[in-house]
């Protein structure tokens, strides 16, 4: 729905890039050891022998061999055992390539997968510089990340087909990865773990933007809410804190500090609801807000029992939240 | 042929046993008022009971593990302590200060009760108030072992709901009340 790259054949940084050049080697050899072995079943087919009463019956000695069995199953051994050994080579130097990323001046990223969305907290070693957000994450180009994953729940799955993946997010178990992207764009990751009845619509997005981009971008996620401006605003932030929201929701300079859903101090600034399920338009927040099982049923959000105007009053004040 | 007819049977016997229980993710768009809370046993005329709204959640697995997420998320253990009571009383006893029934129970969340329990209503739709409800019943047995959670996400600090004995209620006057001067 959004021009957003999820392709493993078109990496997007240095990770993807040699999980690809693997692909390259194991889509022909595995292509070919199929072929030949339908080739062999074809032919072995036609050889069987086909006895009817009126056949003679085979009465060579045992001792005598079939001649050129020996010779096609020496040859079958050794061209296997060489096929999969390139196999294994080409796999360990992915492994090392994947490992060898440079590590120094890192983006850390604390990644928790819920049912069904995505907890981004992004790390410093200045605590009044930790922010968190959800379901998208901004990177640098040029600059490795790190992310550190852990399942809420149930065990997710990271995987971001042009930049980096798959690792699981497991409970109770700590794991990281790590990438670079070095194309600015917008990449489509995907949970890749069955997790439950809204697997499909765990979606997140990766956007690389430049170092100075991406800087400003973090600097504004470090504040704290824009304060509302118009009275309809004001009345959305009051309804929002007094009503059902605060109960799961955070909006940082507020009394709504909750954290068992999205935090949505600069939910206008994303893209996307409800992790990749709607637009982030007025309209979707919207419909959003008042029915989120119809969209996505099982989640945790619960409809809401909202008037018109208290209705548009939050959403205004949520659009207002860039 | 009789043997053939008798598996069928069977075998439509066993499919009708798949159908626990059915969740519903659309709550009634209507809110759910609870019935009234009656302080007395003492009425005119026939008893009147309708127990729908209640049996629908507390005969339903996935309601009762709802509830039980949520009774973590919004902080009921921080009083109750995961059922075995710290500043609030302990809910997985047979005490009841206000009553076990799931009127008095809902009343008692959406309403609040004096020395402490917030009042929730309003800050949380209806249909997850029953749900805690049924869930708060489950912690002393008084909901169907078929139904009640087995497991928690978390480490298991208590034994399983589906595993609690049933707890007959009986009603009892605030802790400490006595003592008060």
């Amino acid at each position: 729905m959004i021009g957003a790259l999820h392709d493993v054949r078109m990496p997007g940084g240095a990770q993807a890039e040699a999980i690809v050049t693997l692909w390259h080697w194991l889509l022909p050899i595995c292509a070919v050891v199929f072929a030949a072995l339908m080739v062999a079943l074809v032919i072995a087919l036609k050889r069987a022998p086909r006895a009817d009463e009126s056949t003679a019956p085979d009465v060579s000695p045992l001792t005598a061999r079939e001649p050129q069995v020996a010779r096609v199953v020496w040859a079958a051994v050794v061209v296997s055992t060489v096929l999969l050994l390139v196999l294994l080579a080409v796999s360990v130097f992915t492994d090392r390539a994947l490992a060898r990323l440079p590590l120094t001046n890192a983006v850390q990223i604390e990644l928790t997968g819920y049912q069904w969305w995505w907890e981004a907290r992004y790390d410093d070693s200045d605590p009044s510089r930790i922010f968190t957000t959800a379901n998208e994450l901004h990177v640098p180009v040029g600059r490795p990340v790190i992310v550190s994953l852990a399942g809420a729940d149930v065990i997710h799955s990271f995987w971001v087909p042009s930049l980096a993946g798959k690792k699981d997010l497991i409970p109770g178990r700590e794991t990281t990865v790590s990438f670079r992207a070095d194309r600015p764009g917008i990449y489509r990751g995907q949970c890749a773990e069955y997790c439950g009845y809204q697997h499909a619509h765990m979606m997140f997005y990766v956007i690389a933007d430049k170092p100075d981009d991406y800087e400003r971008w973090a600097a504004r996620q470090r504040e704290p809410a824009r304060a509302p401006v118009t009275a309809q605003e004001t009345r959305g932030r009051d309804l929002f804190v007094a009503k059902s929201c605060a109960m799961c929701h955070a909006i940082g300079g507020t009394a709504a500090e909750a954290r068992h859903a999205p935090d949505l101090t600069h939910v206008a600034s994303r893209m996307t609801l409800a992790a990749g399920t709607l637009q982030n338009t007025t309209g979707a927040r919207a419909a959003w807000i008042l029915d989120p099982q119809q969209f996505k049923p099982g989640a945790a959000m619960p409809p809401q029992n909202l008037s018109a105007d208290e209705l548009s009053a939050i959403n205004a004040y949520l659009g207002s939240l860039s | 042929m009789t043997r053939a007819l008798s598996l069928a049977l069977l075998a439509v016997l066993a499919l009708a046993a798949c159908q626990r229980e059915s969740r519903s993710f659309v709550p009634p768009t209507k809110s759910v008022t609870p019935p009234p809370v009656r302080l007395s046993a003492i009425q005119p005329g026939a008893i009147a009971t309708d127990t729908s709204i209640e049996q629908k959640y507390e005969d339903n697995a996935y309601a009762l593990s709802e509830g039980k997420k949520l009774f973590g998320w919004y902080n009921c253990s921080g009083c109750h302590a995961q059922g075995g009571g710290d500043k609030g009383p302990a809910l997985m006893d047979n005490v009841w200060i206000y009553g076990s029934k799931p009127a008095q129970i809902y009343a008692t969340i959406a309403e609040g009760r004096p020395n402490g329990m917030p009042s929730f209503g309003g800050h949380i739709p209806d249909n997850e108030i029953w749900e805690l409800v049924a869930y708060v019943r489950s912690l002393s047995g008084l909901t169907s072992n078929n139904a009640s959670p087995n497991r928690s996400d978390s480490m298991h600090v208590k034994k399983p709901e589906s595993n609690t004995e049933e707890q007959k209620p009986v009603v009892a006057a605030p802790s400490g009340a006595s003592e008060r001067p």
